[in-house]
């Protein structure tokens, strides 16, 4: 069971890395969309520090959703998709892999790319590593939850818009613990425990529960 | 090893495509399914695959362990290919190898059989549809399974590929194995009863 989940994940990975055009427009746009809030906002140092971590965050979640729509369309456009689901794995650990490997080359590397955005909003040094670390617990579930509604949205045409409003709603828990992690962290030592643990639970749940999902919504499609 | 198809019914948009079909395949058989376009074909096979929930009747694997799962006890080619365009040929095809369950060991001799030994290291992106074909029909061949499900595995294949999977097909069956093929273009496999679909009235 783990050799062809392993198989699966890295053939993913290995494709997503040659072919490029994920990573780099996730990459891309998460840039832009920073860069131009600033100009949009004015060149107030102190409002943008203050509201850096809230901005990185939501620039995050809508660049790792454009990629999202793309987790099993190039796999059901060639009939991979099929093969896959008559092999060894059951559907629901297909749809891990792939959610896994879709955090891996899309997820990760904007959260690592988010410190270095952060320079750009002048946000302090005391929320570099608060951020990275909430990003780090926060964005499995962002991968997750995106592969249910790419599962749900496939073989639509213009898939990717209807994707994003049936996603984006549930990034909200994502988007307030992961925040409000970082302003109690910001406040003072200790209280951030609570919503860290939430975040946390919440990406694991959604680990657990969304290839379930997305695999009922994936035997619609084959 | 035997294939049970009982009474099995399958509705698509409303429509019986397939009507309380029954037949039997045992070890060592081979099913040509043939008709007219529209005659359920596609849907008779994706149906036996298990990805198409029949509406009625049964399709059971009797002897598999787990009988009721037709899914990883066949290969099914349909009228795509599987083919990852920025892989290479042998990387295509050892991920199925290596993914299906039976390491690559079989890879080279399957890739010279159909004839793609040559072009192993080229990106699968500049195949011709044929040589995609036969890349997608490789999969049969590097790992075992007992049925064999093909929908139209001909298409975009020259006459000498055409012979090639025909040898094939009649030696999986010859060595015990279960195949169903639906083509329009006889394979010429003396095994292989015949079950003709009939266009199902509009």
């Amino acid at each position: 069971m783990m050799a062809p989940f392993l198989e699966l994940l890295t053939r993913d990975v290995r494709l997503a890395l040659r072919e490029g055009g994920a990573i780099g427009t996730a990459l891309g746009f998460y840039l832009i969309v920073v860069a131009i809030l600033p100009l949009g906002l004015g060149p107030d140092l102190n409002l943008l520090s203050r509201i850096a971590p809230g901005i990185l965050w939501v620039a995050l979640l809508l660049s790792a959703l454009l990629s999202a729509d793309r987790i099993f369309h190039a796999d059901h456009e060639d009939g991979t998709l099929e093969a896959l689901s008559l092999g060894p794995l059951p559907l629901e650990l297909v749809a891990a892999a792939k959610a896994i490997a879709h955090w891996l080359t899309t997820a990760l590397p904007l959260a690592l790319m988010a410190p270095l955005l952060g320079l750009m909003l002048n946000m302090e040094i005391s929320a570099y590593p608060p951020l990275v670390g909430t990003m780090l617990v926060g964005t499995p579930a962002i991968s997750f939850i995106g592969s249910i509604g790419a599962g749900l949205t496939l073989g639509l045409r213009r898939g990717g818009l209807l994707l994003s409003l049936l996603v984006l709603p549930l990034f909200i828990p994502v988007l307030v613990f992961g925040v409000g992690t970082i302003s109690a962290i910001l406040a003072g030592p200790g209280g951030f425990w609570a919503p860290l643990a939430i975040l946390a639970a919440f990406s694991v749940a959604a680990i657990v529960l969304a290839p379930l999902a997305t695999a009922a919504a994936l035997r619609l499609h084959l | 090893m035997q294939l049970i198809v009982d009474k099995l019914v399958v509705r698509r948009g409303g429509r019986e495509v397939i009507g309380g079909l029954s037949f039997q395949l045992g070890d060592g058989e081979g099913l040509l399914l043939t008709g007219p376009n529209g005659a359920g074909k596609t849907t008779l096979i994706r149906a036996i695959a298990g990805l198409l929930r029949a509406d009625g009747g049964i399709v059971r694997l009797n002897g598999a362990e787990e009988a009721d799962d037709v899914g990883p006890h066949c290969h099914l080619i349909g009228h795509k290919n599987g083919v990852k365009a920025s892989m290479t040929v042998g990387e295509n095809l050892r991920f199925w190898a290596r993914y299906l369950g039976d390491g690559d060991g079989d890879v080279d001799p399957a890739l010279s059989r159909l004839g793609l030994a040559d072009i192993e290291d080229l990106p699968a992106g500049y195949l011709s549809a044929g040589q995609k074909r036969r890349l997608g029909l490789a999969r049969l061949l590097v790992a075992k399974r007992p049925l064999w499900l093909l929908d139209e595995p001909t298409v975009s294949l020259d006459a000498a590929s055409t012979e090639i999977l025909a040898t094939v097909v009649a030696g999986h069956v010859a060595g015990g194995g279960m195949a169903i093929a639906a083509t329009h273009i006889p394979l010429g496999i003396a095994a292989m009863r015949e079950l003709k679909l009939g266009a199902v009235p509009t």
